[in-house]
């Protein structure tokens, strides 16, 4: 199914959760970032329940920290 | 406030501008708006924010120079290392601008300084440096209803929001607490391209103005994130959380308390 994540056209496998779409996406830290679908925040706890669908509006959304500490 | 001939030359710039004015200058004049943080985002804020006429800038930051800040809080310069970076942005402050009066808060923010410190001002800089902090500068803002602006930088990204607590959403809505300890990736890992503390800062800047004067669109119910390798803005709109823990509609947070520091966060040495 196509997807719109961070505003690019993407193709993903149909069925996904938020959890199995992250991974899909090779998101190497997924509790470094926030989720939005279709400009709402999905809670954490709920990324495996949560389904995507076709034409989803998906944003990844990282924690920044810094400063760049040493 | 009447502005001095003195004060009408150096300020001319801004005064010639129809929507900031002579009015406007004097509403930055009596303006006061506090920077948590004189690091990489607060350099070029309070550099900036001093030139303009920001009557009174506070600066909160506990931390001395450190040769390593050097590639990108230009406020701090080599022969500051080792003062505190509080004296050493005042001086930098007082130096561009004499109508600038600095108050020096030599100290970190903390749930049991923090809402005394901001009740004086208007609005507030964001330019911590750690999760912790930057939550805790989030909650604070919320309890003491403060208008404040949000950055966070790495590598070569960063993303900045602007909240007016009670109208807009939070830094909360988006990012409900800070991400376990082990997901931090290591400090040594993470680094920052120098510059792209300046550009944020100076968006951040702009914002604490842009309230004062009460002009534009702030940055509000969107978070801006910069791609310096892409050279990209994106603006990604979003919207009050209803399960907000901080402005939610059954909140979980009602006190102010400070976040546990992540892992990577560094236990300053006592200075000498």
């Amino acid at each position: 199914m196509k997807l719109k994540i961070n505003e690019a056209a993407t193709e993903v496998p149909d069925d996904l959760s938020i959890a199995e779409l992250l991974a899909h996406q090779k998101v190497k830290m997924p509790d470094m970032v926030s989720v939005q679908v279709n400009g709402a925040i999905v809670d954490r706890s709920a990324f495996s329940a949560t389904p995507v669908r076709e034409n989803d509006s998906v944003d990844f959304l990282y924690f920044m920290g810094g400063g760049g500490k040493k | 406030m009447s502005l001095t001939e003195q004060q009408i030359e150096r300020y001319s710039r801004h005064i010639i501008l129809p929507e900031v004015g002579g009015r406007g200058q004097g509403k930055l004049l009596a303006s006061r708006v506090l920077l948590v943080g004189a690091g990489g985002l607060g350099s070029p804020a309070l550099l900036y924010l001093a030139a303009a006429g920001v009557g009174t800038i506070g600066l909160v930051d506990g931390d001395v120079v450190d040769l390593t800040n050097l590639q990108r809080q230009i406020a701090h310069t080599t022969a500051d290392v080792g003062r505190d970076k509080v004296e050493s942005a005042a001086e930098k402050c007082r130096a561009i601008n004499p109508d600038v009066k600095v108050r020096m808060y030599p100290e970190h923010l903390r749930a049991d300084n923090a809402l005394d410190i901001l009740k004086d001002y208007d609005f507030v800089l964001d330019g911590t440096d750690s999760f912790a902090a930057k939550f805790l500068v989030a909650d604070a803002c919320h309890f003491a209803g403060k208008p404040y602006s949000h950055a966070g930088i790495l590598r070569f990204e960063g993303q900045t929001m602007t909240v007016i607590p009670g109208q807009t959403g939070c830094y909360r809505c988006l990012f409900r607490e800070p991400p376990p300890p082990n997901a931090v990736p290591s400090c040594s890992q993470a680094g920052v391209l120098g510059v792209l503390a300046g550009i944020m800062g100076a968006i951040q800047a702009a914002e604490a103005a842009k309230y004062v004067l009460g002009l534009g669109e702030l940055l509000t119910n969107r978070l801006l994130v910069f791609d310096a390798l892409k050279m990209t803005f994106r603006n990604i709109g979003f919207s009050r959380n209803p399960a907000c823990p901080l402005c939610g509609n059954s909140p979980s947070i009602v006190t102010l308390r400070d976040e546990a520091p992540p892992a990577c966060a560094r236990t300053r040495e006592p200075k000498p």
